[in-house]
């Protein structure tokens, strides 16, 4: 099958679904500019004109509550931040008013809105262009939240996206954007709520999200090498979150490592620690680990983010930790591949 | 066309439909029948009624917290609001709105939020549809003159003119915010203010003229729908009760009775005492309906609770 970076992927979406369906348009700061947010929207204004993809004001509190209100016209707006941070001035719109619009009419308005915005690590993005943010959303009902991994799912998952009558944020790790995979040529929708098993196993479950899921897939492959076959689980929608196939897979190794691509705090991988202890009890055979950012800003320095954020090598000494396994020799296998990528701000 | 007699009586008698609405809630309001805070239109009424005039259903509006008004005038039901009210399954929402998140979409009410100032951005968006869909609809987005102290009036009025788009803005001025009079709170002025932004602005010093109000939006509706442009109006007025809840509060020692006086006098219902009292039976006999239709719907249910939340 064709091969595409996680980028062309997106922007082969974008572009689909706006030939596909007129009110779809796509927005927000520096959308239109040269650098196309990573390359996902190069091209589209060029293609569909001004009115239907263009630039804002650095103004995300009235321009997030504007696509509510061309949303109830019938429109399906797209609005798009370069980071996850600026979601914070947003919070008014999408929780206030976004995510229970529907609700407070009593179900008589759909509110067909995406707000894509990319998380993570880049090089040197300290404390203000770094944040996850995924339980924020989560925690609100009304809203789903999707947290692809590959780019077949980048572009089927913002498909169903776009498509859904309901308020979506979908949250994109920047380094998947040069993360290369098959991905088919035309339109397609992965139904949001649908967990993917990323490699089948029967020692340990390991529910991974978002970049944590290229980490959990490396290290999965480091394991298997050593006898250890771990089965990995990307959820892709994080809310409303697929559990039914992380409670069998727990069933059936009676072991849970999340590995949570943001603070463990009040997050993600609590819920889905809370979900499994209550379901599974009695199969567990241990606690329930978890993994995820250190439990303090994002720090600057990359030897300090080194620390800050864990990988596939975090991963494999919990995994040999659970299984009372001693720590296997890993000289000469290189965790920092994706870091070392970043020479200068990009 | 109507004749200027027959115009005047039909907006005297939606002024007359909201005052007697809202005080027929504070009647019922010690009974707890009511199951939401009200924030309520008496004093206000004129300003909705002269705005919505001349709006189609498919022209839409955004508003406040103190909507009751705009959802009458816009022409939503009213049996339906009496419920909403209440509760109760037939409300216009089924209980989930209460009163400050009043919505009418069949009409083009499109909703009202009890955060200030967080519509407004609503109706640029709405705006921007209209433009793209090229439906030739005016969109109104209400607030009041605290609304002018948050950041969004400012970027939504921005790119409202920066885009040329069909809204019309209505600073809906009663002075107060809560209980804190304008002086208090603003630095500037607010229509030299607007007018930076390079948007026209009209100014409608008495509120209470249901003629004025109601020939202004229309001219600015019909430039909208030309594309024109937005327009930004300010309309004074004036909140005879507390902010919130059916009470007086001229005791309170933020404003004076005699603050209140003095619209009094171009109040429409005490101006024109005989076009009123011809008009207080049908009145009486449409809000009985509507509360009647209140008291006859069920509670919803537990069941009721999880739907339409996606």
């Amino acid at each position: 099958m064709r091969r595409l970076n996680f980028a062309d992927a997106i922007n082969e979406c974008l572009d689909q679904e706006m030939a596909r369906d007129p009110s779809v348009f796509v927005y927000g700061i520096g959308v239109p500019d040269f650098k196309g947010i990573f390359g996902t929207t190069v091209g589209l204004a060029e293609k569909y004109g001004p009115n239907r993809c263009f630039d804002t004001p650095l103004a995300e509190d009235s321009m997030t509550g504007f696509a509510l209100g061309a949303a109830l016209k019938g429109m399906r707006p797209v609005h798009t931040h370069i980071r996850a941070d600026f979601l914070l001035l947003t919070l008014n719109q999408i929780v206030n008013m976004i995510s229970c619009h529907n609700y407070m009419t009593g179900g008589h308005t759909a509110v067909p809105l995406v707000v894509r915005a990319i998380i993570g690590r880049g090089w040197g993005q300290g404390a203000q262009h770094s944040k996850s943010l995924f339980s924020y959303f989560t925690h609100i009902p009304g809203l789903k939240v999707v947290a692809p991994a590959t780019p077949r799912d980048g572009k089927g998952l913002l498909a169903a996206a776009i498509r859904d009558n309901n308020p979506v944020v979908f949250l994109e790790h920047r380094w998947l954007h040069w993360i290369e995979g098959e991905v088919p040529e035309e339109s397609y929708e992965i139904p949001l709520g649908v967990a993917q098993i990323m490699r089948p196993g029967s020692d340990l479950t390991l529910v991974a999200t978002s970049w944590m899921v290229i980490e959990a897939v490396h290290a999965g492959k480091i394991l298997a090498d050593s006898g250890i076959n771990v089965e990995i689980i990307d959820p892709r929608t994080l809310a409303p979150m697929d559990m039914d196939p992380i409670l069998a897979s727990v069933r059936k190794t009676g072991r849970l490592l999340i590995a949570d691509y943001d603070w463990l705090n009040s997050g993600l991988s609590a819920e889905i620690a809370a979900n499994v202890g209550a379901a599974c009890f009695g199969t567990l055979k241990q606690p329930i680990e978890r993994i995820g950012f250190a439990p303090t800003p994002c720090p600057t320095v990359r030897t300090l983010e080194n620390h800050f954020y864990p990988n596939a090598e975090t991963i494999i000494r919990t995994v040999e930790k659970m299984l009372g396994r001693p720590p296997m020799d890993l000289t000469g296998v290189d965790f920092f591949s994706h870091e070392r990528r970043f020479r200068g701000p990009l | 066309m109507l004749n200027t007699n027959e115009r005047l009586k039909r907006l005297i008698y939606q002024t007359l439909l909201i005052r007697r609405v809202e005080e027929r809630v504070i009647e019922l309001y010690p009974s707890d029948k009511i199951q939401s805070p009200v924030h309520l239109s008496i004093g206000q009424e004129p300003v909705a009624v002269g705005l919505c005039e001349s709006m189609s259903p498919k022209d839409v509006l955004f508003t406040t917290y103190r909507g009751h008004a705009y959802y009458i005038a816009k022409g939503g039901k009213l049996p339906e609001l009496m419920a909403e009210l209440y509760g109760r399954k037939g409300g216009v929402s089924g209980g989930k709105a209460g009163s400050m998140h009043l919505a009418a979409p069949e009409v083009g009410m499109m909703g009202s939020s009890a955060v200030v100032a967080s519509t407004i951005p609503h109706g640029v968006g709405a705006a921007l549809a209209a433009k793209l869909q090229g439906t030739k609809q005016a969109v109104i987005t209400i607030f009041g003159d605290g609304a002018i102290e948050e950041g969004v009036y400012h970027e939504s009025m921005n790119f409202a003119v920066l885009h040329k788009l069909p809204v019309l803005f209505v600073c809906e001025n009663n002075a107060l915010a809560v209980h804190t009079s304008l002086a208090q709170r603003q630095a500037f002025d607010i229509v030299q203010h607007a007018k930076s932004y390079g948007i026209n602005t009209t100014v409608i010093e008495d509120g209470n003229d249901l003629i004025k109000v109601g020939d202004i939006a229309a001219k600015l509706l019909e430039s909208l729908r030309a594309g024109g442009g937005p327009e930004w109006l300010m309309v004074k007025t004036y909140r005879y009760k507390e902010h919130v809840g059916p009470g007086d509060d001229f005791d309170a020692g933020y404003r004076s009775r005699s603050d209140m006086e003095k619209w009094l006098a171009t109040d429409p219902l005490y101006k024109y005492p005989e076009i009123v009292k011809e008009m207080e039976a049908d009145v009486k006999t449409e809000i009985d309906r509507a509360v009647a239709f209140a008291e006859a719907s069920p509670l919803p249910t537990r069941a009721d609770l999880l739907t339409d939340v996606e």
